[in-house]
């Protein structure tokens, strides 16, 4: 496999626990927005407007300000049908597009794989937290799965040299692929031998580094700086992926919803200018979403578990503006008090495949979609 | 080499405890396997854990304001140290089912006032698990039940309630989760006592009558005016109520499965166990002691030996209970109850209500490192008692083949079954230095021999045959 500098990198940020759509890009005119939520409403003068009809949410200044520079797609009414409006499940179909039965391998896995078949190196992907995400995982596909960069490394607590290399050493044969018994050891032995390889080359990059942006001390900024360090090392990776959460605001929502719209906008700002300062923020484009959005009326204090939600691609090559349609409040056309979806994710995941990372979408969301263009 | 009771005695002490020396294991061995299960199930007959000697040593940690990240360490000292360990075993079972997180509570010590309750009723009568749990305060602030009014129904706890704690998706509907939410309005937080500076206070459960909702219901085909205890009684009496726990257990104590959300559309891999642990649920009305007598007692038990990939907690605590050295609670104990969360299980904080993915899902490049690096910095300190112990029985043996270190330094880590092309990489490895020879003795830290066990103990720990329990 050749690398490109050039080549177009993919960051996802998922946004766990069901963003509220409604108090996110907000349709500030619409009566119906008003009645919904007598307590969990944005007070229309701290609204900033996008236009005529919508406005995002008050914390979200940073991106409405990159939304102004035209480098943000909001795409409406992103979800699937018969949403089961559990997260967990929510989650899993998301990350496999399989909404009818158990998916096993993630979209961005078998991403992974058409973009690096012979798996020429372990850091195609990278994903930033303590877990694998179900969206980057698939049988043999390497991850590189990373918490903190620094230390990042294999029995680095053996303090003689000799000691360790002798071990690595060993590690690596004992590791190594056997004639195939069970695949949970094959899995291990894989992981193993990545995680090494992947660590030998992901621990030059937080030294290779260095910045005027300074970040701001959350953890998604923690993250996102770790993707910017690791994509200006240029050691290949095309698509990185990380969360922030939670956004599961069943109660109290005004103060935290507030409190994480302001985290992700100026860590999301934060990425984007340090890339700049770098010359290396045009051939990146983040996706964020979520789950799912939220119910329409209020209970009180927050929002219980909804259906349709909203979707941002953000980045210098993105068509910014609106795509699609918001999806009606009215009563009447609400399922089970949910707005109801009018773009298929599998759609939106499409046009990031197709028209970002150049691969061929069918196989991968398993059917064709509309696809909305923003790139 | 290990008998077969050695090998079934050390497997069941892995899965009903956090494993035991091979001390211990030769003396439950003499004991027999049935009189252990026996042990294991009546925790009373074990000696109690004195659950506030950890905080007479770092009384810091009471009802503290915040700890960021080490939170969990009195729990990690009772899991390290109690003797009851099915007991504690089982409170960190339901804490995976039932999974609750300080990150939202922000209250530390209310979150181990769930597992202390997990502790005490875990191991009896479900259907009383499930109404204290409802009680519990950190879970009602947990999915908002403190929110969940008559006049304004919170439908999250409803939900989770019957997704996530009782019979999984697919068996009821969304009219039920309503309904189920609305029996539970006016169950909520008595009023809180803010903060002070030197700590915080308990929080209470209320029921407000004013509050609940008393008009009829119609929750899963029954019609009633139904309050929480009687939503309760109808989700325990559902079979899928049964299949549920069954698979949880299974899960936990026998064998890796599909992971919960699967459960809809993924049989059981061995449907006759899940009939098996489902019926002695019902037919015990709902005693999970009686379920795990059955469960431990089975050959699908017996005959599921490192069928499991270790969750962080296990791996984490199996070691430092083989290692020792942490018996009284030491200073750095905070630092160790962080490492389960490097290798993503954050005790008293899962990342949400779903709890966490366990099996194979517990293993990424990142976490495999985290979990190697850390056995490995633990069992190559030949100073800590439980290694120096090792060193001493392997020493007991006199000099040592290449072979006669590796089978041996096996044998006491499990015994560990390792597919015999890693098990001859050991024996090169002892190889390269050749036969062990022991110096005269003058403390294990000074011999080299016991240093060129710590560094097989080290390359052990490092395969991929230590991550199974």
């Amino acid at each position: 496999m050749t690398t490109n500098r050039k080549d177009p990198v993919l960051v996802v940020l998922q946004l766990s626990g069901g963003n509220d759509y409604l108090n996110t890009v907000i349709p500030y005119l619409d009566p119906l927005y008003q009645d919904n939520r007598p307590a969990v409403r944005i007070p229309e003068e701290q609204i900033l407007p996008i236009d005529q009809q919508v406005g995002l949410h008050p914390s979200m200044g940073p991106i409405a300000e990159m939304y102004s520079r035209g480098d943000v797609a909001i795409i409406h009414g992103v979800g699937y049908p018969n949403s089961p409006r559990s997260h967990f499940r929510s989650m899993d179909i998301w990350h496999t597009c399989e909404p009818d039965k158990m998916g096993t391998e993630g979209w961005l896995g078998l991403a992974a794989r058409d973009l690096d078949p012979h798996k020429e190196n372990v850091v195609t992907t990278v994903s930033f937290g303590p877990s694998l995400f179900r969206a980057v995982a698939v049988p043999g596909v390497p991850v590189a799965c990373v918490d903190n960069l620094e230390g990042y490394g294999l029995l680095t607590g053996i303090a003689s040299d000799e000691r360790r290399s002798k071990i690595l050493d060993r590690f690596t044969q004992m590791y190594s692929p056997t004639v195939g018994r069970d695949w949970v050891m094959d899995y291990l032995g894989e992981t193993g031998l990545e995680a090494m390889k992947g660590a030998d080359i992901l621990k030059v990059a937080p030294g290779m580094y260095s910045s005027g942006v300074e970040y701001a001390d959350t953890s998604i900024a923690r993250k996102l700086k770790g993707v910017a360090q690791v994509h200006l090392a240029d050691l290949g990776t095309r698509i990185f992926y990380c969360d922030h959460g939670s956004f599961d605001s069943h109660a109290n929502q005004m103060g935290m919803h507030a409190t994480l719209w302001t985290e992700v906008s100026e860590a999301v700002s934060d990425f984007f200018a340090d890339l700049r300062e770098h010359d290396a923020a045009d051939n990146v484009i983040m996706l964020l979403f979520s789950e799912f959005g939220r119910r329409v009326h209020d209970n009180g204090s927050g929002t219980d578990h909804g259906a349709a939600g909203a979707a941002f691609v953000i980045g210098e090559p993105v068509k910014g503006g609106q795509h699609g349609e918001y999806p009606s409040r009215r009563a009447e056309d609400l399922q089970q008090g949910d707005l109801v979806p009018n773009l298929d994710f599998r759609g939106l995941y499409s046009t990031v495949l197709e028209d970002w990372l150049g691969l061929d979408a069918t196989p991968i969301v398993k059917g064709s979609f509309e696809k909305p263009i923003f790139l | 080499m290990a008998s077969e009771d050695i090998k079934l005695m050390a497997h069941l002490m892995r899965r009903g405890g956090f494993g035991a020396s091979r001390d211990e294991l030769e003396a439950l061995a003499r004991q027999g396997y049935e009189a252990t299960v026996e042990a294991l199930l009546n925790p009373e007959t074990q000696e109690p854990s004195d659950h506030l000697e950890f905080l007479r040593y770092h009384p810091g940690f009471w009802k503290t304001i915040t700890s960021p990240g080490m939170g969990s360490a009195p729990w990690l000292y009772d899991l390290i140290n109690t003797q009851r360990v099915l007991q504690e075993k089982m409170a960190l079972f339901w804490h995976q089912v039932f999974a609750t997180g300080q990150s939202k509570i922000d209250h530390w010590h209310e979150v181990q006032n769930q597992v202390d309750m997990f502790r005490e009723l875990g191991m009896g009568d479900y259907r009383e698990l499930l109404l204290q749990l409802a009680r519990n305060p950190a879970m009602i602030y947990w999915l908002d039940n403190c929110d969940n009014h008559a006049y304004a129904v919170n439908e999250n706890w409803g939900r989770e309630l019957l997704e996530l704690f009782s019979m999984g998706v697919g068996n009821y509907t969304e009219d039920d989760v309503r309904e189920c939410s609305r029996a539970f309005t006016g169950w909520t937080l008595a009023p809180m006592i803010p903060r002070n500076a030197h700590g915080r206070y308990d929080w209470g459960f209320e029921y407000r009558e004013e509050d609940h909702d008393d008009d009829e219901k119609t929750f899963l085909g029954h019609t009633g005016r139904f309050n929480g205890e009687d939503i309760i009684d109808i989700i325990c009496q559902q079979p899928a109520t049964a299949r549920f726990i069954a698979r949880h257990l299974y899960n936990f104590f026998v064998a890796d499965e599909a992971q919960v959300p699967a459960w809809s559309v993924t049989p059981p891999q061995d449907p006759e166990a899940i009939e098996t642990l489902a019926n002695a649920f019902t037919e015990s009305n709902y005693n999970i002691t009686e379920v795990l007598r059955v469960l431990f007692l089975s050959d699908f038990f017996k005959e599921a030996r490192y069928a499991k990939i270790k969750s962080p907690a296990e791996l984490v605590v199996s070691t430092l209970r083989l290692v020792g050295g942490y018996e009284f609670p030491a200073p750095g104990i905070g630092n160790l109850s962080k490492e389960p969360g490097y290798m993503g299980q954050e005790l008293l904080n899962p990342p949400s209500v779903e709890g966490w993915h366990t099996g194979v899902e517990w293993i990424n490049s990142g976490a495999l490192m985290k979990r190697v690096n850390f056995a490995a910095d633990m069992v190559g300190d030949v100073s800590r008692p439980g290694v120096a112990a090792m060193v001493d029985r392997l020493r007991s043996l006199g000099d040592l083949t290449p072979e006669a270190l590796v089978d041996g330094c096996l044998d006491l880590m499990g015994p560990l079954e390792v597919r015999e092309e890693n098990r001859q990489q050991l024996i090169d490895h002892a190889n390269e230095s050749g036969a062990l020879r022991w110096g005269d003795g003058n403390g294990a830290g000074t011999d080299p021999a016991a240093e060129r066990v710590g560094e097989m103990l080290q390359l052990i720990v490092s395969m991929r045959e230590f991550q199974y329990a």
